[in-house]
């Protein structure tokens, strides 16, 4: 434990430069969501109209809407997966392939987009696949499964496995001490493991455009068409909902996660 | 005591559906690109021949084998774009991690010394605008560094320029928008190892007669390396292949190696030359990858 | 989901009074069981054999084996060879949950999830056990340990005393018959500890029930336990009393990790009677009592405990010192550490060893204490003495 804390004037100054360095971008763009005036940089009066402007924007909301519907269903299979994997790897001891495995486990979250992109369409397309929603869904999974495992795994690697030796010593099970003792442990990790993943795929421009078909893009393909054309006042919109949406799931998530380790009792389910 | 069979086995089955996925998207795929690049270009959908085609017997496979080449490897070597592009890429890379190490340092250094309670909302506030979009967050740079942006505005009213300053399409603005989206990925490392170690060192080291500078040169950094090097291969890797930050903010003329992927896929149809550029690429990548993965190895096996 | 069992008898109403096996077998017999990991030897065929309600302690320094030996009666890794025998059934390949055997863990390895009571409850919902008699089992054992009026916090909102109390709940609570403790005082501190001491040999003697403690405090293991197995690298090297064990040790290195004691390295010269002569090296010729496994000639090791050793100003005072001490050693005093209870004197003998002297502080003025560099004859009997092979 750490009784005195030596913060020195630097420490202070080299803190509070780098969180406004992270967020004062940010906090101007949410700020001129707002902005009345079409020219971006002209301060015109609080507004909604740039909110107006994308609700009536078929494309656009077609694309959010695609994009949400990804998220949310790459972010669950990725979900099972990834707890899966974690398992596999922290539970499993040596079994054959393992090594193979890890590897391919770790090597998306390092692997630069363009290739993972590239790899999984040369794949659809051999397949014959018909790209859209589906392509998508899976080249997000993928990528997303493996953060999902690093993120259980972690949390798995640092619980004390004599909690679950307890378990059966006391009559589990190996699956029912996992299902009764280790999961209600691990469940913010899994819940922590969603959301990035949802996130991830949220985010994500350079797989989506290389996997996804013509019709059906993703909001950030939109966003970027948008953008490589210059500021628009609409995409401010845009992208203080996505901010907002995002700042929900994670107020959710950690209210849920808070609420499982605070009542023992329900989440016992056995 | 390392004997703990009895979970291994119901552990092992759900190792299946993870480890079949794995297979089939991502090392499937691989082959695929591999493949491609050693075949020839054209013009067609899609654009790229020869394809295996396994029901048409060995003689045809032989013949498919036969018209793989290298060809499009040689493109890369001697075509000066594919050359200048990977030197630009490493460039880039090694310039923005340093900068990235140094700004990153201060700040997981600083989180660090916090008393505990805080330490744990200062780390909430370094991840949150990691789960905001990467792309929105370059979106908000754009804002800020455009023409009439709020960075040249508050320089001219403060008269520190006498006219706008061209900031978009610069190296600058690339740097400052890697910088940015990668602070976190060098911050939580760092803070990782630097939160971890022992106060009681440092004190000791002044204990023993070391000024401030020396006790951090002398204690302090070395006990940290482990995060600077986790931190900065995390940068590092992906930075290389970066496609976004460069294509918004950096100007057209020199591009890296992701850019210049994207536009043989996308703009020159010319797939085996895409295929071939990043396999390059990943060959390039393969050290620091490896380092990487032996590091989060030792360290989850150190968690244990 | 159903357990193929040997089930714990949740339903008996004394601790397995029904489920022991007939007077004279051992409930337990561990017959030359072995464990390596990889290249290391981890236990090396023990074999032992304890009767139903005994307190046994495993006794050893860390990584001496004991833990395995005992992560291997509660199933957590199955011996590489050998057999465990449980009421005469061979449990060796077992799985944890199908033994009627359950273990308190060192760090209690409570649910952090789970409420004391839950916690307590966990083995019996396991069973199967009907609800109402789990609230009366668990409040039963709350009021076993003391715990009453915290069912409901949670292991976080506890003391380590009352996390160590919830944790024997709720090994307790399945009525095992045979009780396993890894270690389970090495988290509480010595005033602590040494209550919790006494109120485990409480319960056990009340219960009637078979413990079996791992320790690698000898005070502790000659505190609480019946009889102390020693191990060292994996094999068993006595089993005993604690006083077979303090009094008689069996081998050289059992003698200097139970307790202190003075090594005197040296030949036999003769025999007289039941007595044997021995040449020392540092500390002259010692009379000793003749072992009771005889030995031949050769070389030995004379011990002796600090407490048996006497010290006076001119030798023995009594007669009866007169005709027993037959070995009086000269020598001054080169050290001396007070304890409270007793004092002990490092004396550098004339013949040029080193001896231990605990002397007990029987008065409170220190008339009798000796001094720095007091000249002074510690002098012992020949059974004090115990001959072990060097």
């Amino acid at each position: 434990m750490r009784k005195i804390s030596r913060l020195s004037r630097f420490n202070v100054a080299s803190l509070a430069l780098g969180l406004a360095f992270l967020y004062l971008p940010i906090l101007i763009l949410v700020i001129y969501s707002f902005n009345a005036s079409r020219l971006v940089t002209v301060w015109g009066g609080w507004s909604l109209r740039w909110y107006h402007e994308f609700f009536n924007d078929r494309a656009m909301i077609e694309a959010a809407w695609m994009s949400l519907r990804v998220a949310a269903s790459s972010a669950t299979i990725a979900t099972l997966l990834g707890t899966l994997a974690a398992v596999a790897l922290s539970r499993g001891e040596r079994f054959r392939g393992r090594t193979l495995f890890s590897g391919m486990l770790y090597a998306p979250l390092v692997m630069p987009e363009v290739i993972t992109g590239l790899s999984l369409l040369l794949l659809f397309v051999a397949l014959n696949a018909e790209r859209g929603f589906w392509t998508v869904t899976i080249a997000h999974t993928t990528l997303t499964m493996c953060f999902v495992a690093v993120v259980v795994q972690s949390r798995l690697g640092s619980l004390d496995r004599s909690l679950e030796e307890a378990a059966m010593d006391l009559g589990c099970n190996p699956v029912r001490a996992f299902v009764a003792v280790t999961l209600p442990l691990i469940a913010p990790a899994i819940v922590a493991g969603w959301m990035l993943a949802f996130t991830l795929s949220l985010d994500d421009l350079v797989i989506a455009s290389f996997t996804t078909g013509p019709g059906s893009a993703t909001l950030p393909i939109r966003i970027y068409s948008e953008v490589r054309l210059g500021v628009k006042p609409e995409i401010n919109a845009i992208c203080t909902l996505v901010i907002g949406l995002i700042a929900v799931v994670i107020v959710i998530a950690s209210l849920a996660s808070k609420l499982s380790s605070s009542q023992g009792e329900s989440a016992a389910p056995l | 005591m390392s004997g703990r069979r009895i979970f291994a086995r119901p552990a092992r089955f759900a190792a299946i559906a993870p480890y079949l996925w794995m297979v089939l998207f991502f090392l499937v795929p691989f082959a695929f690109v591999l493949k491609i690049s050693l075949s020839q270009t054209a013009i067609a959908q899609p654009p790229y021949e020869p394809v295996f085609d396994l029901t048409a017997g060995w003689e045809a496979l032989k013949a498919a084998f036969g018209a793989l080449s290298l060809d499009n490897f040689r493109l890369l070597g001697s075509d000066d774009i594919y050359v200048f592009a990977y030197v630009r890429s490493l460039t880039v890379a090694v310039t923005a991690t340093a900068l990235l190490l140094v700004i990153g340092y201060p700040i997981a250094y600083g989180m660090a010394r916090l008393p505990r309670r805080w330490q744990a909302v200062a780390m909430v506030l370094v991840i949150v605008p990691f789960w905001t979009s990467f792309l929105i967050r370059i979106y908000a740079w754009i804002n800020i560094l455009q023409h009439d942006g709020l960075l040249n505005q508050t320089l001219l009213a403060l008269h520190l320029v006498s006219q706008p300053v061209v900031w978009l399409s610069t190296d600058t603005a690339m740097y400052i928008g890697i910088v940015y989206s990668y602070l976190p990925f060098m911050i939580l490392p760092l803070y990782a190892t630097l939160a971890k170690m022992e106060p009681v060192l440092e004190e000791a080291a002044s204990d023993l007669g070391a000024p401030p500078w020396q006790v951090f040169w002398l204690v302090t950094f070395p006990l940290s390396l482990p995060g600077v090097g986790a931190g900065v291969l995390l940068c590092f890797i992906p930075i290389v292949g970066e496609f976004v930050i460069p294509d918004l903010l950096a100007g057209s003329n020199a591009l890296m190696i992701g850019q210049t992927l994207w536009l043989e896929f996308f703009t020159n149809k010319d797939w085996p030359v895409a295929s071939a550029a990043a396999i390059v690429l990943l060959v390039v990548l393969l050290v620091p990858l490896l380092l990487y993965e032996r590091l989060q190895k030792r360290q989850l096996e150190q968690g244990r | 989901m159903t357990d193929e069992l040997p089930r714990t008898d949740v339903a008996a109403d004394a601790a397995g009074a029904d489920t022991h096996p007939a007077a004279g077998q051992p409930l337990l017999r561990i017959e030359g069981v072995a464990k390596t990991f990889g290249m290391f030897r981890a236990v090396d065929g023990v074999s032992l054999d304890i009767k139903a309600g005994e307190f046994f302690a495993l006794l050893g320094p860390s990584g001496c084996g004991k833990t395995t030996l005992l992560r291997m009666l509660a199933g957590f890794e199955a011996p590489d060879e050998g057999r465990i025998l449980l009421g005469g059934e061979d449990i060796a390949q077992a799985l944890p949950h199908q033994r009627p055997i359950n273990m308190m863990f060192q760090n209690y390895a409570l649910f952090p999830h789970l409420s004391v009571r839950d916690n307590i409850a966990f083995g019996l919902k396991r069973a199967g056990m009907a609800r109402a008699d789990i609230a009366t089992r668990v409040s039963e054992m709350v009021a076993l340990v003391k715990l009453e009026g915290l069912e409901k916090r949670k292991p976080d909102q506890l003391s380590g005393g009352q996390r160590q109390r919830v944790a024997l709940a709720r090994a307790l609570a399945r009525r095992p018959q045979l009780l396993l403790l890894d270690e389970p005082l090495a988290a509480l501190d010595k005033k602590l500890r040494e209550d919790t001491q006494g109120e485990l040999m409480e319960l056990q003697r009340r219960l009637g029930m078979t413990f079996i403690i791992v320790t690698h405090d000898q005070e502790e293991a000659m505190t609480m336990a019946s009889r102390i197995g020693v191990m060292k690298a994996g094999q068993l090297v006595q089993v005993a009393s604690p006083r077979e064990l303090y009094e008689a040790p069996r081998s050289r290195w059992i003698a200097e990790f139970v307790g202190d004691i003075n090594l005197f390295e040296g030949e036999s010269r003769l025999r007289d009677g039941h007595r044997l002569v021995i040449g020392t090296r540092d500390a002259g010729t010692l009379v000793v009592a003749e072992p009771r496994e005889p030995v031949g000639a050769g070389k030995f090791a004379v011990a002796i405990r600090p407490e048996k050793v006497k010290l006076s100003r001119r030798g023995p005072v009594s007669e009866a010192g007169h005709e027993t001490a037959l070995n009086r050693l000269d020598g001054v005093i080169a050290d001396i550490c007070y304890l409270g209870g007793t004092t002990t004197y490092r004396v550098k003998l004339d013949t040029g060893g080193m001896m231990q002297a605990s002397v007990a502080n029987s008065a409170r003025l220190d008339v009798d204490a000796y001094s720095l560099n007091q000249h002074v004859v510690a002098w012992f009997t020949p059974d004090d003495c115990v001959v072990l092979p060097s």
